[in-house]
Formats: structure tokens, sequence, C-alpha cells
């Protein structure tokens, strides 16, 4: 089983929400479109279940054409953002409604059903109208119908997105175990990294109508190709600053100068783009070779175990998210430093030049 | 800016409340000192939208008072309590401009034209919508209408209280640091009071200088972000803050040792002999896994990797215990056992944290 997108564009009253994209999924895989609101991941679900026509390219389905054909004849399902269920029916007849649509004889909707509702800790409610469940279990339950239905294609966008941080915790661990069994070829949207990371499988980073980089969703978070996807992957933000190599020395914007070791001593003479996540900053000099900055402290959040620091470096917005509970004066000089491990570099354009050494070793 | 008391206060949405499970928010007694940022933290049907109503006098409770500054308003509605509030979506007027929706509130109050100029122009910039002032409100992105929410939430000086309801629940995570900082930095430099209300605890934590946790119509603990991660009150609160939240593990517990199914651990400190459902509560930062030698025996089910550190779910006996481990931390499949930093070991008596000896 597989899903071929080729060369698949949508354009909208003149708007290009999706520029052409290739893209091709597996059976039994667990799809992630990473990207912020208006990325174009609903965009891109709409034209792979057939709610919408593309202005360009083909969609083939198990190597067939299937461009045009309606939603109705294609065998996807889909959960969205909102709880759609039916809220006169039970729960078992939300969930079987699906299979009684496709004419499924009495024991197999039964069975169906009742693994499904295992599946979703839902065998206590099978009773109940959905109104009369929680928020989790109403999504719990359209999570369900879209089991049952044994779609080759589950398109699930944002379906955690309006349950409560814990719910949202829990769901997302349970998920990628039920996908795993399932085997149909699975597309999830979110705009959160963190949520890509714990459903694992792979990873298109999505930015203004594009797929800026799909892979294994680890390689696109340690090894993104571009800035773009850098940016996207990663939550608080990744931190840039521009830095001039010329022979051996590095300078950056503040007219602070380093040695060019490490990944910096291979690079070619010219302005480059260095990006490091917020966790890689230090407060304390991690070893010789480490790049030390200094940064005016805007604002200090402490969440209980860890403190986020603010930084103004010269014109640069930063984020460093420091272990343990650190109470900093706000508004003074911080010295902070960098391992040149943890540095990604790009060029100016913000195409990768290379990744940083920490994650191209393991 | 005003100094709330929250003064025997209680409601139930019944009209003859009897048991205490009739009440939505359980009495409470709460101070918000003045100039302080709280957050108010719990699942929903918590109580926690129930209080904010009160205190912005949506509701009237039935039971005790709310005072500003010692003042009693109770009963006053909410015209006359001189608070600010953002909501979940946002609220602004489609047909005016950014400016004028900045400008609303003041001009509803009379204030003078050229004080209205100077103080949109320093809203404005403190959210980012300077070049768009003069444009129309329709058509903007939910983060922007939401951002003029906020500032037109911020935009009068002389409030009581400013009170924000889930702000942030329509903006893309990106966005939500840039606003989350900005309101940050703004009660830096202003001082107000203000009680902020989610259900996430990133947002909490960070936030607000003390966060108070509602479970089930009852505050369960107030405290710094720090102390509600180093000593939860209360399990729910170890549950609830941190992700995974701390591990909880039937133990008998005599003096400085512990017994966990057969395995005794030393506790490094003394705590008596607890009577009751006696639990040990463990955040995942507090355990390490290692290969042999003394610790709870486990047995890994799954790591997770979730970029600047990794999950690791362990077996033990049944009962999942949950371990942090460094993003580059290696994990072997013969690592089988689990040891607790004594530091982050917390002692439970029926879901209730005990003060170990001497502390």
């Amino acid at each position: 089983m597989s899903l071929v997108l080729e060369g698949v564009s949508k354009v909208v009253n003149g708007k290009t929400h999706i520029h052409p994209t290739d893209l091709e999924l597996r059976a039994g895989t667990m799809n992630v479109l990473l990207g912020p609101t208006s990325a174009g991941k609903t965009s891109l679900m709409r034209l792979m279940a057939g709610l919408d026509v593309p202005n360009t390219g083909k969609v083939i389905w198990n190597g067939k054409d299937v461009t045009g054909m309606r939603v109705q004849d294609r065998g996807v399902a889909m959960v969205y953002q909102q709880f759609i269920n039916y809220p006169s029916m039970s729960v078992y007849d939300n969930i079987a409604s699906p299979m009684r649509l496709l004419g499924k004889s009495k024991d197999q909707i039964d069975q169906a059903v009742l693994n499904a509702a295992e599946l979703m800790k839902l065998t206590p409610f099978l009773g109940r109208k959905p109104l009369e469940l929680s928020g989790g279990q109403q999504q719990r339950c359209a999570l369900a119908r879209a089991l049952v239905k044994d779609a080759g294609l589950v398109l699930l966008d944002e379906p955690l997105a309006n349950l409560d941080y814990k719910l949202r915790e829990e769901l997302r661990a349970e998920i990628p175990k039920i996908f795993e069994q399932a085997g149909s070829i699975f597309v999830y949207a979110t705009t959160e990294p963190e949520e890509a990371l714990l459903l694992g499988g792979n990873t298109a980073a999505m930015w203004e109508g594009r797929i800026t980089q799909f892979d294994r969703t680890p390689i696109v978070y340690r090894q993104p190709v571009n800035a773009t996807t850098a940016r996207v992957f990663s939550d608080p933000p990744m931190n840039f600053v521009s830095v001039r190599k010329s022979a051996d020395s590095l300078s950056f914007g503040d007219g602070q100068t380093a040695p060019a070791t490490g990944t910096f001593a291979t690079l070619g003479d010219g302005d480059y783009l260095a990006g490091f996540r917020p966790n890689h900053l230090e407060l304390s000099k991690p070893n010789p070779t480490a790049l030390s900055f200094s940064a005016k402290l805007h604002v200090t959040e402490i969440t209980g175990s860890e403190t986020f620091v603010h930084l103004d470096h010269h014109g640069e917005n930063w984020v460093g998210l420091i272990h343990g509970v650190k109470n900093l004066k706000i508004g003074t000089m911080l010295d902070v430093y960098l391992d040149p491990a943890h540095v990604y570099i790009f060029a100016e354009d913000g195409t990768s030049v290379a990744p940083a050494s920490y994650a191209t070793a393991a | 800016m005003a100094k709330i008391t929250l003064d025997n206060l209680a409601h139930s949405y019944l009209p003859k409340p009897v048991t205490e499970d009739d009440f939505a928010l359980k009495e409470l007694n709460l101070d918000w000192s003045d100039g302080e940022a709280y957050a108010l933290l719990g699942a929903s049907g918590c109580g926690k939208s129930t209080l904010l109503n009160i205190i912005s006098g949506l509701l009237h409770p039935s039971q005790g008072r709310i005072l500003f500054d010692d003042k009693d308003m109770t009963m006053a509605p909410t015209t006359q309590r001189n608070i600010a509030q953002v909501f979940q979506f946002p609220v602004v007027y489609d047909t005016m401009t950014v400016r004028d929706n900045l400008a609303f509130p003041l001009r509803n109050r009379g204030a003078d034209p050229a004080y209205i100029k100077d103080r949109v122009q320093q809203i404005a910039a403190m959210i980012g919508m300077e070049d768009t002032l003069n444009r129309k409100a329709r058509g903007l992105t939910a983060d922007a209408k939401q951002k003029i929410s906020l500032g037109r939430g911020m935009v009068r000086e002389d409030v009581n209280a400013l009170l924000f309801d889930e702000p942030l629940t329509v903006i893309d995570p990106h966005m939500k640091w840039e606003l989350r900082t900005q309101l940050k930095s703004l009660h830096h430099e202003f001082g107000h009071t203000m009680i902020y209300v989610t259900h996430d605890q990133t947002e909490a934590l960070t936030f607000a200088d003390k966060v108070v946790v509602m479970y089930d119509g009852r505050v369960v603990q107030m405290g710094t972000p720090q102390e509600l991660f180093e000593t939860p009150e209360h399990t729910f609160v170890g549950y609830f803050i941190g992700s995974p939240g701390m591990n909880l593990l039937p133990a008998q517990v005599n003096g400085d040792k512990a017994v966990l199914g057969g395995t005794e651990i030393s506790l490094g400190k003394g705590f008596g002999t607890p009577k009751g459902n006696v639990e040990l509560g463990v955040r995942p930062e507090f355990t390490s896994l290692h290969a042999g030698g003394s610790g709870l025996p486990v047995t890994i089910k799954r790591v997770e990797d979730v970029g600047r550190h990794k999950i690791v779910r362990a077996d033990f006996q049944g009962t999942e215990i949950n371990v942090i481990a460094a993003e580059g931390a290696e994990i072997t499949p013969d690592m089988n056992r689990i040891v607790f930093d004594p530091a982050g070991v917390n002692v439970y008596s029926d879901s209730w944290r005990i003060a170990p000896m001497g502390a």
C-alpha cells in the first residue's frame, strides 16, 4: 500500500496554498505534517483525501491514479480538531456507523467496535451518548470510528489540539501504539515539535505551502537540511547568529572573534548563519573550545526544574533553556556559552552547510 | 492595582447545597498580593473558571466575601471592579482600526486624547503592531487579533487587576513564546496584579510568580514553580505538573527506610511511621537507570526521544516508572535497576505530602 503525490499543487483565488509537492508514503507508517498555522498542512491533507482536486499533479494510490476520484470512493478516514460525533447515537453506534455504511455483517461490526473501544478505553461508555463523555473521551470516540473503518489512509488533523494538556500527553503516548497495530498509512498534522517527536515515524516539516524536509522524525529534528526546517522543528525556536569565517578565525556580529575549530575549521571563507537550540546554551563553560557570548537578560521564566532565559544579543533574540532554577537579575549582561559541537551551520540562503557534529556522531 | 482577598469563599451552582460535593468551588481563603503575577492551573472542570468569574463579578459566590484592598466587592458588578479581562478567543471590533480597538477602553472612560495617542502608541510597540495601527482589524490572523485583545487588556494603567482566561489557546507555538515573554516583561515593567487561568503547565509555570493549583474544586497548593516541582503538597500536583508527571509508588515507610515491592531503599530523611495509603512520589528528573547494582529491579519497555531529553518507560512489578535521561545518554538493554535521588523523594499519606522530620 502506498500513497504518492506527484507535483501536486493547489491555488485558491490566485493564492498558492500548496506549491508543487512530491511525497511518497508507505503502509504501516506514521507521517507527521509539522508546521505553524497556514503552513499548508490541512490543504495537503485535503488533497490526499480527495476532498480537493489539485491544480497540477497526480495523486496515486497503490499505483493507481486517483486524482479527481471522489472521497467516498477512496477508503479514507479523517479525524479533525473538533470532536465530530453523532450526538443522538450511542458511542457504540457512533463507532459502528462507518461499518454499517460499508454493509458489514453484525458480527463483524460487533467485533470491530469492541476491539476499537478497548484500544481507546471506551468499553465502559459504549452505551452513553457522546455529549455525556469528557472531551478526551469524545475525541477517542472519533478516533475509534476512524480505526474501525479499516481505511488504507487515516488523516488526523490536529486531533489533540482541543484537549487539556495532560489528556494530550496521555493520548499522545497511546496513539503510536494503536497505529502500529493497524497497518494503514497515517498522516498526522500538528503545530507542535514535541508532538512530532513523540509520535515518531516520519516527519514532513512544512512552511508556507512547501515541504521543507521529509525524513525519519529524529533525522529531521537533528539534521535539518535548511534553516526553515530547523525553525519549524524547534520549540522554543532555534537561535541564530551571523558569523563570518576568514582564514582560521570566526567573527560574530558583535565584533567578537574566536578560533575556527571543529566543524568551523572545514568551512570555506565567507558569511554563514549559525543556529543552536535553546537547551544547548549554557551558563558555565562546558569545555575549553566553547564559544562565549555576552547578552542582555530580558526575561527569565522558571518552570520548576529549568529556567528559560530570554536574551538580547546585539539585536538578535535568543532563548536559553538552562537546567535548574536560576534567579538572575533582569537587565544585566550575562555570559553564555555554546559547545561548537551543538552548532548548526547554514549558508546565508538557509541551506544547511554542516549539521551540528553531535547530531551526526551517534 | 490592588490586593485581592478571598475570605471563606465557596460556590455551588445548586440552590440548596448540602454536602461538600455540591460545591463546584470548595471553601477557600487566599490572599493575592498587590502587583504579583498568579496562574490558576487545573484540568477542565476543576473550578478555576468559577473562581475567575467570582473575581471578575460575573458570578456571585454562595458564601464568603471577596475584597479588593480590604473593601468588600462581593456583590459589586463587573463594571465597578475596575478590572481588565482577556479571553480565550479574540474580542476585536472588525470594523474598527487596530488603533481604535486599542484606544477603546480609554475613550470609554473619557481619557485625554493626547494621552490616548501616546498610550496606544506605547502599547502598539509592546505588541509589535505599530505598522498595522491604521488598518481595519478585519482580515487579520487569529494571532494578530489576540495580540490586539492583549494590548487592549493592558492599555489602562489604573485597573485593579488583569485577568487572562486561557489567552494563548488559539496562538501558534512559536507565537506563544513571544506573547508570553511580552506579558512577562510587561508585568515586570508595570507591576499589574495579574491572574492567568490555564490548563497548560508550561504557560502557568513560566508566567507566574506563584501558581495556584486547583483540583476538584479545591486549591491543593499555592506556591512558586520551584515549590510545586520539588515539594508537591498533593499527589495531583505531582501528576499535573511535569511532563511526564511524578512517579507514584505504593510503599511501606519506616523512619528513613522505605520498602517497595520487597526492595528496601534509603530515604535520607526520617518520616516516622506514616499511616493510611502511603506512597513515594519521585519525579522522572530524580531517577536514574543502571545496569545491575542496588535499586529497584525494572524492565525497560520503551524509550521516547523528545529531542532535548529521552523519556524511558520502565516496568516495576506492573507499575510504570518514567525516567528522564539526557539527550546524549545511551540506554542499553542491560539497564535493569532504577535508583532515586533521595533529594527528590517525597512521601505521601492519603495523597497529601508528609514533611520529613526536622524540616
